[in-house]
Parts: C-alpha cells; sequence; structure tokens
C-alpha cells in the first residue's frame, strides 16, 4: 500500500479519482477467487454442455462441438425427466412442505411449552443440523435399513416394517432430509416470532381473536418476509442436497431416488460423460440462479 | 410471547369465563407440551443409535441398550491410519479454509464499509447471489477445470475452493459486524497519520473480535463436515480428510464394524459440536441469518 504522506500528495493533485480507485484494491483478492472458482466454473459447465468432452479417452484430449445434443438426449432418455421430478418431489416435500411447515409448527410450540422442555427439544433438532453431513447420512441409513431403529419401532407397536430404502428410498430420503435440515427454519421462525410485537397480539386478543385468528391474519403476514426468505433459503440448500442421498441409497434402486444432483455426478464419474454430466449441472445451475435472482429481489425490497 | 398471552386478560371478562380462558390456555400449554415431546423424541432416535452403537461391541443397525458396555469400537478407531491422520487433514482443510476466507473478507469488507461508493450495492447483491449457486451442481465443471490446471489432488487448490464456496457469506457477516464499528473510533487513528489498512488492523479488528470469531467458525464447521468436495478433488488417501476417509471405511467395512462406525463418527463429530456451542452463546441468530436475512 501507499504510505500515508504519498496518499495525500497524490489526493491533492488530482481529486479524488485514482485515490478512490486504489481504495478498493483490498476487494481484489475476494473478486479474483470469486472469478476463478466459482464464475469459471459456471461458465466452462455451459461451454462444456455443448461438447462431448470425458473423462478419459479421445475425448478427453480433444472434445469435439456437438451443439444441443446433450440438451436434446436428456429429453430422449428417460433418466433426466425421472430425475427432474425426482428432484421436484424432494424439494417440495422435504423442503417447502417438511422443513418449512415443521419448523414454523416448532417455532410456536416453542413459544407456548415449556421452557426447559422446549430448550432440550431445539438442542435435538440442532444437533441433526450441526452434525457433519457424513455422519447424520450414516445415521439416517442405520434408522430406515431393514433392521434398524424404524422397523424396531414397528415392531414394537406390532406391525410389520418394510425395507425403506428399496422399497420406498424417496420417502426415506425425503424422511431424513425434513430431519437433517429442521433446525434451520426452527431457527428462522424463532427469531422472527420474537420480532412480532406483543402490543399487537394483545390487542387482538382483547378485541377476542382466537388462536387460530391469531395465527393466520396476524403472525404469519408479520413474519412473511421471514417466511419467503426461509422458503428461498432451504429451497437453494435442498436443491444441492448429494452426501445424504448418495450415503443412503445411492440414488437406487434403478434410479428410484436419483436427484439432478446425483444424476450430474453419475453421468460425469461413473460413465466418464463429463459433457452430459455438465449439461445436466448446467440445468441446475440455471434454477439455481432463478431463485437466487428472486432472492436478492425479495432481500432488495425488505430492505427499502 | 407467552408473557403477553397471559398478561392480556380481556377486562370485560366475568369470573366464569376468566375460568374457563385459563382452562383453555392449560389445555394449550399441555398440547404443546405433548407435541413437542413427540417431535423430540422423533429427533433423537437416529442419534440414539450412534451412541448406543458405539458403545457396543457386537453392535447392528438396530438400536438397543448395549449388553456390556465396551470401548473396544474407540480403541480399534483410535489408530494413524484410520483416526489420526484424517482428522489432521481435517482440521488442515477446514483451518486453512477459514484463514483464507478470513483474510479476503476483511479485505473486502474494509472498503465495502468504510468507503461506500456506487460500486457498493451491485458488488454485495452479486455476492449474495453468489450465495445461492448450488455448489453440488458445479462440482461437475471444478473438477474440469482442475484437470485443466492440474490442481487435482491439491490441498492448497482445495483449500481456495472451498473457501470460495464460503466466501460469499463471509463477506456478509463481515461487512455487517464492520458495520457496527462507529467510524469514528478510526478517524482518531487517522488523524494520527495511520493509513487505512493499519487503522483497520489496530482499530477496527480488536473491537470486532467476536464477529470475526463467529466467521471462522462458521466457515470451520462448513469446512469440517463438507464431504462432496474433498471427494471429488482429492484423490490420494495420505490427502483426504475424516469425511471422506469414514466414507471409504464404511464402504470396506461397514457391513461388519458398525461400532466403529459409530466411534469413528462421533469422534469426528465432536469438534464442530463444541464449536458450535461456543457461538450459539448469544449468537445463534447471526449463525442463522448468516444467509443475509437481516442484510
Amino acid at each position: 500500500m501507499l504510505s500515508p504522506e504519498r496518499r495525500v500528495s497524490l489526493g491533492s493533485r488530482r481529486p479524488g479519482v485514482i485515490r478512490r480507485r486504489l481504495r478498493l484494491l483490498p476487494v481484489l483478492p475476494s473478486v479474483l477467487l470469486l472469478a476463478l472458482f466459482l464464475l469459471a466454473p459456471v461458465a466452462w459447465s455451459f461451454y462444456a454442455s455443448f461438447t462431448d468432452v470425458a473423462l478419459s479417452g479421445k475425448a478427453a484430449r480433444d472434445p469435439s462441438w456437438l451443439g444441443l445434443d446433450n440438451y436434446a438426449r436428456m429429453f430422449s432418455e428417460p433418466g433426466f425427466p425421472l430425475a427432474l421430478w425426482l428432484t421436484v418431489v424432494f424439494v417440495g416435500a422435504s423442503a417447502i412442505a417438511g422443513q418449512n411447515i415443521l419448523g414454523l409448527v416448532l417455532a410456536l410450540l416453542m413459544a407456548r411449552g415449556n421452557r426447559v422442555l422446549s430448550r432440550a427439544v431445539g438442542v435435538a433438532v440442532v444437533a441433526a443440523w450441526v452434525l457433519p453431513e457424513i455422519v447424520a447420512a450414516f445415521a439416517a441409513y442405520a434408522y430406515f435399513s431393514r433392521d434398524g431403529t424404524l422397523n424396531q419401532l414397528l415392531g414394537l407397536a406390532g406391525a410389520h416394517g418394510a425395507d425403506w430404502l428399496y422399497a420406498f428410498p424417496m420417502a426415506a430420503v425425503v424422511l431424513a432430509n425434513i430431519w437433517r435440515g429442521t433446525a434451520f427454519s426452527m431457527l428462522v421462525y424463532r427469531a422472527a416470532l420474537a420480532d412480532v410485537p406483543a402490543d399487537i397480539m394483545e390487542a387482538a386478543l382483547m378485541d377476542g381473536a382466537g388462536g387460530r385468528q391469531r395465527l393466520f391474519f396476524i403472525t404469519l403476514p408479520m413474519i412473511r418476509n421471514s417466511i419467503a426468505g426461509n422458503l428461498m433459503l432451504i429451497t437453494l440448500q435442498t436443491l444441492a442436497v448429494f452426501t445424504l442421498i448418495w450415503v443412503m441409497t445411492t440414488g437406487g434402486p434403478a434410479g428410484a431416488s436419483t436427484t439432478l444432483p446425483v444424476l450430474a455426478y453419475q453421468e460425469a464419474f461413473k460413465f466418464g460423460d463429463i459433457g452430459y454430466g455438465t449439461a445436466v449441472a448446467s440445468v441446475l445451475i440455471v434454477v439455481g440462479m432463478v431463485f437466487g435472482v428472486v432472492y436478492v429481489r425479495l432481500l432488495r425490497e425488505a430492505k427499502q | 410471547m407467552s408473557a403477553p398471552l397471559r398478561a392480556g386478560r380481556p377486562v370485560w371478562s366475568g369470573t366464569t369465563t376468566a375460568a374457563s380462558a385459563l382452562r383453555g390456555r392449560r389445555r394449550i400449554r399441555w398440547t404443546a407440551n405433548a407435541a413437542l415431546g413427540v417431535v423430540g423424541a422423533a429427533f433423537v432416535l437416529p442419534l440414539l443409535w450412534l451412541v448406543f452403537a458405539s458403545l457396543d461391541a457386537e453392535a447392528g443397525h438396530a438400536t438397543r441398550i448395549p449388553r456390556q458396555l465396551s470401548l473396544a469400537n474407540f480403541a480399534a478407531v483410535l489408530t494413524p491410519d484410520l483416526l489420526f491422520v484424517p482428522l489432521a487433514n481435517s482440521v488442515l482443510l477446514a483451518a486453512g479454509t477459514a484463514v483464507v476466507n478470513l483474510l479476503a473478507a476483511v479485505l473486502a469488507a474494509y472498503p465495502l464499509s468504510r468507503h461506500p461508493s456506487r460500486f457498493t450495492k451491485p458488488f454485495m447483491y452479486s455476492v449474495l447471489f453468489g450465495t445461492s449457486l448450488p455448489v453440488t451442481a458445479i462440482m461437475v465443471p471444478v473438477y474440469g477445470l482442475f484437470v485443466q490446471l492440474n490442481f487435482l489432488d491439491s490441498v492448497p487448490a482445495t483449500i481456495f475452493f472451498m473457501a470460495t464456496t464460503t466466501l460469499p457469506m463471509a463477506i456478509w457477516m463481515t461487512k455487517n459486524f464492520m458495520d457496527s464499528v462507529p467510524i469514528e473510533v478510526e478517524e482518531a487513528a487517522w488523524v494520527d497519520g495511520a493509513s487505512g489498512l493499519v487503522a483497520l488492523r489496530t482499530v477496527v479488528l480488536p473491537l470486532m473480535r467476536q464477529g470475526l470469531g463467529v466467521v471462522f467458525i462458521f466457515v470451520f464447521i462448513q469446512a469440517w463436515g463438507n464431504f462432496f468436495v474433498p471427494f471429488i478433488l482429492l484423490l490420494s488417501p495420505s490427502k483426504q480428510p475424516a469425511a471422506v476417509s469414514i466414507f471409504s471405511f464404511f464402504g470396506q467395512h461397514g457391513a461388519i464394524a458398525y461400532g466403529e462406525l459409530a466411534a469413528f463418527s462421533i469422534l469426528y463429530s465432536l469438534p464442530v459440536l463444541l464449536l458450535y456451542m461456543i457461538v450459539s452463546r448469544g449468537s445463534v441468530q447471526a449463525f442463522a441469518m448468516s444467509g443475509g436475512m437481516k442484510g
């Protein structure tokens, strides 16, 4: 950096411009990192999705241009439409419905229930979220396996269990992801509920509003920004889930729990077709970008 | 929220309605507690297996109280190859990622916080947009990029990549923390002739060290738990962190050694549980809102 005296003299001779530019210099390392490791891969992903670049062999060294072939292939093979559908199911059931609603319900219950109990339940919910994802995935795998805890419980109740990971792989990974991720929504909603002014609640109570009316006409509208922000974030997080599914089912059996990240991984690394793998990845990136734009807009509006 | 509800006694209510309202509130409280108990039990159950199996020399998939408490599983995994080398690799990766992240984020946050210009807002929103990229989606292209640049199986390159994936979040958090340090403290240092970066190091950073700690731990936890990135980018077993080595171990011995798998999982999870306990004291919100929800 420049010494203070030099900066002052420079600034006084050429007012402002250079000095103001120089002030931005410390941002450079971050910009370089983001350009090299985030922007470049995204750009390369779009480029490679139009080629037949492979993991090994001739197409690895000298890939040729395919145009839209990879994208056309997506819709002629059953793998991609199925994975797209399963991704929608996974995000819809485990994040938008499961984590979001359970998180809100937990936050509401904690505001009414016993304080010690609330804290204990909070610790249990957060523990599943803080654990390294691979450990959480192992625990979920053991829980749903043929002689696992779930079937033990069903046995106690006199019911016959199933081999969940083979018979109902999507249900198993959806429940596992609800277990894994609800803590985030719970924390968001606890913070949001704490910000709802007490006097508004009191006024509604005075007017004779019942519990359900207070929830739907006062509480939920007041925390709608948190709800929207939370939905965006958990959707993005759930779109990217790979490890949980990979450890529990490796996307099987026969692709029955293969979501888009798992499909992109399999095409690129198991079948060595980086071109097709990046095409699948590019679709996922575009979906992420759409949600990202909406999310940024939402936050800007909330701030203005 | 429960306090105002209890305080909000309708003025017009006679004794009978007051009594029934009290009964209603008790019923709500009881229902809430019961529901909380059920959900809490459902969340604890999968974790219970981990604890019981680790202490049971004959553990399987099933959850059961060990017939005989035994530390044999822990003893079996406490070897350099199984545990110490992978854990050391995890420390290197996670700490390296956190340090790179913190340095880049502090440098970037300083001009953004202290010298706002017309670039500041667009830059911050682009960074926020960057947080929304699904990282698993870019792993295939990142692998391709690493092959081209000859970065594959390089620990420093992996550290820089992992740091970049959490950098957008870190920049937002760091800028918010820096914004809360009043500029007046710094102006005194400027008057004394200190340059911007000197003032940053001697005045601003010490005042925001708690915030920096939160950012550091936040990034460290993310990197420590990351499985997919090192799984793709690091090939030699001698460089792989615990997240990846535990997966290979599971693939090879999992069918027989569930107890050891559970013991390994617990030892590997302890550091992040402890770190989370440190940050969650008073700043759970900062942690959860790190996505910029409070912008």
